[in-house]
């Protein structure tokens, strides 16, 4: 009976951490007052930019070294997802557009590359069959682990930077002056512009970050939880999970590691219990969305100050126009 | 910042809000975007196929109007799309952002599907047809009135509600496929096949027209309950200013709710049109994605019903139209995608260009600082 709860904790856990890497992303890039929508697009285009990566070095080379396996679809995943979140900011932040119209048209586009370079990249080369890349997935998927008695828990070192990099958003978003600018900008941009910090500036530098950090978890999912294979739509709805997370989570990135783990676990839960009808599996699949609704309600019943989206979250800045 | 020389500093462009720009300057703005973004697009296309753009171009037109059957092919997904983008319409205007029309569609298309299933040929098709479109109106009544309620009384962000509620909708269209169909498939065949019970006729020997008709008269109702009607006045009082309708006496709950009913009842109508007139079976992907494209139709036409029928039929089009290119060439379908994406971005970011005047700084002025 132990070992099967902690196997499910575990693979809870493994099923939260792409879900944790978008809701991190989600939360920097929110705290600049950008709603992004795109957040499932652009983990998307992270998986597969670091597939592309990946399968550019393999072929290059008939000896990889494990440093550029793990570093090159790593840095490949952080351009192309900050790339994708710089379409965002150019046309929300510059061009002052609908951050919802964009933010859904970036999900679309996103979505539509994962799967057009998922489903094309080996015809482009002349190979068939699906992508898989055996020796960086081998790489990537190496454990790191520490067992309790006779029971191993171990995961791929990207788990841990997950809960790393939300540590760190955390400490600099609530203890340093970055933090403190950023929050101002999205609490309430025309004072902090009166203030003297550069609000384009650091919705700019938000967005992309927050970005690039959502699409390690498409990068996460691809190279550690499939172990290199890409298959088309294969990421699923996660990336509207990472967004609801941010809401379950409060804004806080601390709070979005146990949210994540526990929305990972409901996203599974129902192969874990034995017994079940296919139907009731069914609805019990439902209960990640059942749970972020009661959570929005129940938050703005409640109206506590510290609960509250940032203020200007959605609303364009136009210097100019007060 | 700081001014050491003691100049003026003036930076090298500002942006100024337009008062208004001539109607035919907004289109050319436009046009110009589109045009742009199909340039982009060959390019892109260009690149992945290799091939002469003009001929990818041909292979899209192709797509849409080759054959007769194409063009019925075209005019179903044209309808549909702009079913939901009406829909999405008057929830917009208030400045509600409904993004779970696919929800309300799923649940429209749920209940059309369960009349179907449990009544079958119990009663004359006439009157089935009439039951299940009153079901499926009401599933999507209330699947858009439940975040409305709680938008009104608590300002709950109904962006993200109306977002699970999509989710929560295709949960429960494949729970019920788990119950109707009895060997555990996930797929639910062609309903009533052999009775054909709750299926639209065809209208002249066309399957679609029907659908069609409905869909007109939607569209032209729906512009003058914008338009000349007293609500659909009270909705862009609402949607410009919410203090400014409290102040005229506008109650706004109500006016919330009350769209939102309407908002779902059409998405109710659309998945009604998708099972009965169309596809003739449920599952969770019938919809697939159509709400989101058509908050983005909506928006492109400025929540002018009218102007709609162009907007959806030029992202049907693209859509189509990379499909074939797709097949012709021997790419991936998501082809699609990307060019809708790429058509997006350029028609979004030249709203900037006709809302906004951008003025550089001008020599003369500069000189007479110094």
């Amino acid at each position: 009976m132990l070992d099967k709860i902690i196997a499910f904790i575990c693979a809870a856990i493994v099923q939260g951490i792409p879900l944790l890497y978008g809701a991190t992303g989600e939360i920097i890039t929110e705290k600049s007052g950008n709603l992004n929508l795109g957040i499932p697009g652009i983990m998307y285009v992270g998986g597969i930019s670091g597939i592309i990566g990946g399968y550019l070095y393999e072929k290059s080379t008939a000896d990889p070294s494990a440093v550029l396996c793990i570093l090159i679809p790593l840095l490949a995943c952080i351009i192309g997802s900050a790339l994708m979140a710089l379409i965002y900011s150019f046309l929300t932040i510059t061009l002052h557009a609908n951050q919802n119209v964009t933010g859904l048209a970036l999900t679309t586009f996103g979505i539509g590359i994962g799967n057009f370079f998922g489903g094309s990249l080996l015809s482009f080369f002349g190979e068939s069959g699906s992508i898989s890349l055996l020796t960086t997935g081998k790489y990537y998927t190496t454990p790191f682990g520490f067992s309790i008695g006779d029971i191993e828990i171990s995961f791929g070192f990207m788990a841990y930077l997950a809960v790393f990099i939300a540590l760190a958003t955390s400490f600099v978003l609530n203890r340093t002056r970055v933090g403190l600018h950023l929050r101002a900008v999205g609490e309430n941009p025309a004072t902090a512009d009166a203030a003297g910090i550069n609000v384009t500036l650091y919705k700019y530098l938000a967005t992309c970050i927050g970005g690039a950090i959502a699409g390690m978890g498409g990068l996460y999912f691809v190279m550690d939880y499939t172990s290199g294979a890409w298959t088309n739509n294969g990421f699923g709805d996660r990336g509207w999970l990472a967004v609801a997370i941010v809401i379950f989570a409060l804004w806080k990135p601390k709070s979005a590691i146990w949210s994540s783990f526990i929305f990972g676990g409901l996203y599974i839960v129902c192969v874990y219990i034995p017994g079940l009808s296919s139907a009731t599996k069914e609805l019990i699949k439902m209960l990640p969305y059942v749970v972020t609704i009661f959570v929005l309600v129940f938050t703005s019943a409640r109206k506590k100050r510290e609960h509250q989206p940032p203020a200007s979250l959605g609303l364009p800045y136009f210097r100019e126009e007060r | 910042m700081s001014n050491k020389s003691g100049r003026k500093h003036e930076p090298l462009i500002h942006i100024t809000k337009r008062a208004s720009m001539v109607w035919y300057k907004a289109w050319i703005v436009r046009a110009v975007a589109i045009v742009a973004a199909l340039l982009v697009s060959a390019v892109v296309i260009t690149l992945l196929t290799k091939d002469n753009p003009v001929e990818v171009y041909a292979a899209m037109f192709k797509g849409s109007f080759g054959t007769e059957r194409k063009v019925w092919v075209m005019l179903k997904e044209l309808v549909v799309l702009l079913c939901v983008s009406l829909a999405v319409t008057p929830a917009f205007k208030m400045r509600f952002w409904n993004i779970g029309a696919e929800g309300q569609v799923l649940m429209g298309a749920l209940g059309a599907a369960a009349c179907m299933f449990y009544i079958d040929d119990k009663i004359p098709n006439v009157a089935l047809i009439a039951v299940m479109l009153v079901v499926s109106i009401l599933l999507g009544m209330i699947w858009g009135m439940i975040p409305a309620f709680f938008k009104a009384i608590w300002n709950t962000n109904e962006t993200l509600f109306t977002l699970m509620m999509n989710y929560v909708a295709m949960q429960l269209i494949s729970f019920f496929i788990m119950i109707w169909v009895p060997n555990g498939s996930s797929v639910m065949g062609t309903i009533n096949s052999a009775t054909e019970s709750g299926w639209l006729p065809s209208l002249f020997g066309q399957k679609y027209l029907f659908s069609i008709l409905i869909v007109a008269v939607t569209t032209v109702a729906l512009f003058i309950y914008l338009k000349y009607s007293k609500q659909g006045y009270e909705i862009s009082v609402v949607g410009e200013s919410e203090n400014t309708a409290r102040y005229v006496g506008i109650n706004v709950k109500k006016v919330i709710i009350r769209t939102m009913a309407i908002s779902g009842g059409i998405c109710g109508l659309a998945g009604f049109l998708l099972v009965s007139g169309i596809n003739h079976t449920v599952s969770p992907n019938l919809a697939g994605g159509v709400g989101f494209t058509a908050i983005m139709v909506s928006w492109l036409a400025k929540f002018n019903p009218i102007v709609m029928i162009l907007t959806s039929f030029l992202i049907v089009f693209l859509q189509i139209g990379a499909g074939e290119i797709a097949t012709t060439f021997r790419l991936n379908e998501s082809v699609a995608d990307i060019v809708t994406g790429i058509i997006l971005f350029f028609i979004i970011g030249c709203e900037f260009f006709v809302q906004y005047k951008i003025n550089f700084r001008s020599k003369h002025k500069e000189e007479g600082h110094a």
